[in-house]
């Protein structure tokens, strides 16, 4: 498969000043720019990890005193909650897999030198950094972070008095989000003007690779709805400080003190309503790229064209379509007219059906292939699992009847952390393992450490996840930091969370198998060669200094070849044109 | 267009795929000799390539603003027809109060319509055939003297504009009506100065094709700068109305 004996004169390559250097300096090359963002997207997830790790140590031990920071009270629990949804879900699932990949590969996989905006794309970076270090900020302040939830749902949000980490803390958590939408809006429109304009010769729309056509469809999803949450934390911003109630309602009664609001007709619903309209979208922004890097993986490595290309392209825009009519399932139980709900919940369901295209064509594609089982496919395959199972409760929860049993329990945190937490971090995976020799200087990341890793966090993610959906199902509310004692029904299910808590602990180690091996691989790891998985995309081609790149295949063609003189089972999008695909090789 | 086959190394010993002897050659692109764009590297690939570039990003960032607005005026027409029950007198309470706008509203209108047409006749000026072809034969800059001045009108009447805008809020402000006075007011307040400071950014972008004519940047650098500002200042003209339509008529 690869050639990875090390010869002095593949050591030389244009990213070899020290990696430190690298990613702390002003650079507008986009690898380099999608390794910065690759590193934020790091520190956001090992800190979004540790906060996971100290909210389940305190809820099977609450007494336990963490060092630093103490006994966890309740409100410290709910502010390490928010901090932990928001850091995820923002700063790694919408980051990591979009403009940290994103950056690292769209240019070389369409042909291109650059991005079609250099120096935007820059700024969209270090816009992005500000955001961050204003998030973190806002766990140091007086009265610590903000406790209502990532979703932040007025009126508790809106009123200062209400929790403690309602003054500075949420102040702060507003202005890094809205930071954060300008820095994602200017990213995308930098991603599409790149696909739509600097595609090299040859390239047309249904010969992109499905990695890009994934960052495309997300792009206009950025475009499309972070300008709503930009409209949402605006107003709300506007409720906390200029004394306007867009959110507002009638007599407010917070912690037994009536609020006197000047007007007093505000709805908490219009946020949920601007907020839902961004934030379905947004678990596409962080679910589809990770379903582009798996139908690329597994083609690659199943050495077959992916099945029903054309399907899988349409498919992921009905997705995006879709993602946008359905945000009122997320709020089945804050009041709705039962017409709506009927039309939200059908919706919801019909999304169903595009994404068991996708699951039936990455099977499809694995059926009858010559399979090499390397690390990379191994966490695709794993993010298939985790698709399914966590995509299977959507439509359960879809159901208002069965929703307005199981809003706001364990079954929900199992549903969104297996399908967009595990599911994406998965696909993360993959494509780290799979690209890492794009990223520093064509080295590889060890196998068997990779094996490790997978099975370990394979067998923790379901160990950790799948017990929450009985919890649920029993009734279990989230976001509670003790229920010890107090609710009578679940009590013998609570054994379950300590069971939870130790399998969590077991996946977070696993990452310490990935940390090691990643920074080893850096300095250590064996040299890949030019094409280390015999892979058909422009990223892996070397073209001869002056040559210019023309594209003559399509993105996944592999098969035997042998019969038109070459040795290879794959055919590179840039090869000669008379390369044809074997004739045996049907096409589905 | 050469006919060297278009394959890329990739790094294997197999490389170039044994077609025996030299293969059958590459058929010629059929072109115009030396005109074949496509085989030039990027960003020169004619004349328009980096414009229509610029236009797209231009565009694609509007597209992005107005969802923005489109948020912001679909949630002032629900709030508009929704009140709240009372929790002592079981009353259902509408409590938004129409806001009577500020005269001047019109005459800013007018101003702005005026500057998105000074701004087009600065849009084509710096692409009018005759100029450009002089400015091909180094015939000096004349798109810079013939777009300048349309140019330095446009930011001219914008400014009018803003000042105008602070007007209508001091004229409010002298009624006793304020940011939080009544819903209609916040939106009244919200809109508009979400559009000021949008169209604050217009003007920025107005001094900085301003300022690349006056320092007599090439001349493809000169027709992007005052192109995408133009596309951006029309866009905010047509923001513009549509926010004044719905405050004026639907209250």
């Amino acid at each position: 498969m690869s050639q990875p004996k090390s010869s002095p004169a593949q050591v030389a390559h244009p990213s070899s000043p020290g990696i430190l250097r690298q990613i702390l300096s002003f650079s507008t090359d986009h690898k380099t720019i999608g390794l910065q963002y690759f590193f934020l997207s790091l520190i956001a997830v090992l800190l979004g990890m540790a906060l996971s790790l100290i909210m389940r140590l305190h809820i099977i031990w609450p007494q336990l005193r963490i060092p630093l920071l103490g006994e966890i009270k309740p409100e410290t629990y709910l502010a390490f909650m928010t901090m932990h949804g928001t850091l995820m879900v923002f700063f790694v699932l919408s980051t990591a897999p979009q403009s940290g990949f994103g950056n690292l590969l769209l240019p070389s996989q369409i042909g291109a030198k650059q991005m079609a905006f250099p120096v935007l794309n820059m700024l969209s970076l270090w816009t992005t950094v500000v955001s961050f270090v204003v998030m973190l900020a806002a766990l140091f302040v007086t009265g610590g972070a903000p406790i209502s939830g990532w979703t932040q749902y007025p009126p508790l949000s809106a009123i200062e008095a209400a929790a403690p980490g309602n003054g500075l803390g949420m102040d702060l958590w507003i202005v890094s989000i809205a930071v954060f939408c300008f820095a994602s809006l200017m990213g995308a429109i930098n991603f599409l003007a790149t696909t739509l304009r600097l595609r090299a010769k040859g390239m047309s729309l249904m010969r992109m690779p499905l990695t890009v056509w994934s960052w495309f469809v997300t792009s206009m999803l950025i475009l499309l709805s972070f300008s709503v949450l930009l409209a949402a934390v605006l107003l709300l911003f506007s409720d906390r400080h200029w004394g306007t109630s867009f959110y507002l309602p009638a007599g407010l009664v917070v912690n037994g003190i009536a609020i006197a609001t000047k007007n007093a007709g505000g709805s908490p619903l219009l946020w949920q309503h601007l907020f839902w309209f961004f934030g379905h979208p947004e678990v596409y922004i962080a679910i589809l790229p990770g379903m582009g890097v798996t139908s690329h993986l597994i083609s690659t490595f199943s050495r077959k064209r992916v099945f029903a290309y054309r399907a899988m392209v349409y498919s992921m825009l009905s997705i995006g379509v879709l993602g946008f009519l359905v945000w009122g399932h997320h709020m089945f139980v804050a009041g709705m007219n039962p017409n709506y709900v009927m039309a939200f919940s059908t919706l919801t369901l019909v999304i169903a059906v595009p994404s068991g295209v996708k699951t039936i064509n990455w099977l499809g594609t694995l059926w009858g292939g010559r399979i090499r089982f390397t690390t990379p496919l191994l966490f695709s395959v794993g993010f298939i699992s985790l698709f399914i199972t966590g995509g299977l409760t959507g439509p359960i929860l879809a159901q208002p009847e069965v929703d307005r049993y199981l809003h706001d329990t364990y079954f929900v945190v199992a549903h969104f952390h297996m399908i967009m937490g595990m599911a994406g971090v998965f696909a993360l995976f993959a494509a780290t393992y799979f690209w890492f020799p794009k990223m520093f200087a064509d080295r590889l990341m060890n196998e068997s450490f990779g094996r490790i890793h997978f099975w370990m966090t394979f067998i923790g993610a379901y160990a950790t996840f799948l017990p929450m959906h009985f919890l649920g199902m029993a009734g279990h509310p989230r976001r509670y930091s003790q229920i010890q004692g107090s609710a009578e029904y679940i009590q013998k299910l609570l054994p379950l969370q300590t069971f939870i808590t130790v399998w969590a602990i077991v996946l977070i180690t696993a990452q310490l198998v990935f940390l090691f091996n990643f920074f080893r691989s850096m300095r250590l790891g064996k040299f890949s060669g030019a094409n280390p998985w015999d892979s058909t995309t422009l990223e892996w081609a070397v073209p001869k200094p002056g040559q210019k790149i023309v594209v003559n295949h399509g993105p996944y063609e592999f098969g035997d070849f042998q019969s038109s003189g070459s040795q290879r089972d794959f055919v590179m999008q840039s090869d000669s044109p008379f390369l044809t695909s074997n004739p045996s090789d049907t096409r589905p | 267009m050469s006919k060297s086959s278009s394959t890329i190394s990739h790094g294997t010993k197999e490389a170039e795929p044994k077609l025996g002897g030299r293969g059958p050659s590459v058929p010629p692109i059929v072109g115009w000799g030396g005109d074949d764009w496509d085989n030039r590297p990027q960003g020169r690939r004619g004349p328009r390539e980096r414009l229509h570039r610029y236009r797209l990003g231009i565009g694609l960032a509007l597209v992005s603003i107005f969802i923005i607005f489109i948020a912001l005026t679909s949630a002032y027409i629900v709030r508009m027809g929704t009140g709240h029950v009372d929790t002592i007198t079981g009353d259902y309470i509408v409590d938004w109060k129409p806001l009577t706008l500020p005269g001047i509203l019109w005459v800013n209108t007018i101003l702005l319509i005026v500057s998105s047409v000074s701004m087009e006749f600065a849009r084509r000026q710096v692409f009018r055939e005759p100029l450009v072809t002089e400015e091909w034969l180094g015939m000096g800059t004349p798109t810079r003297t013939a777009s300048l001045p349309w140019l330095g009108t446009t930011l001219v009447l914008g400014s009018a504009f803003l000042i105008g805008q602070v007007f209508a809020w001091r004229e409010l402000y002298s009624r006793g009506v304020f940011l939080a006075t009544n819903p209609s007011s916040s939106f009244f307040f919200m809109l508009t100065g979400a559009h000021a400071i949008h169209l604050t950014g217009g003007m920025v972008a107005l001094m900085w094709a301003a300022t690349v004519g006056i320092m007599a940047r090439p001349l493809e650098t000169r027709q992007i700068a005052t192109d995408v500002s133009a596309w951006y200042w029309h866009a905010m003209g047509a923001l513009w109305v549509y926010i004044f339509i719905l405050l004026r008529f639907v209250r």
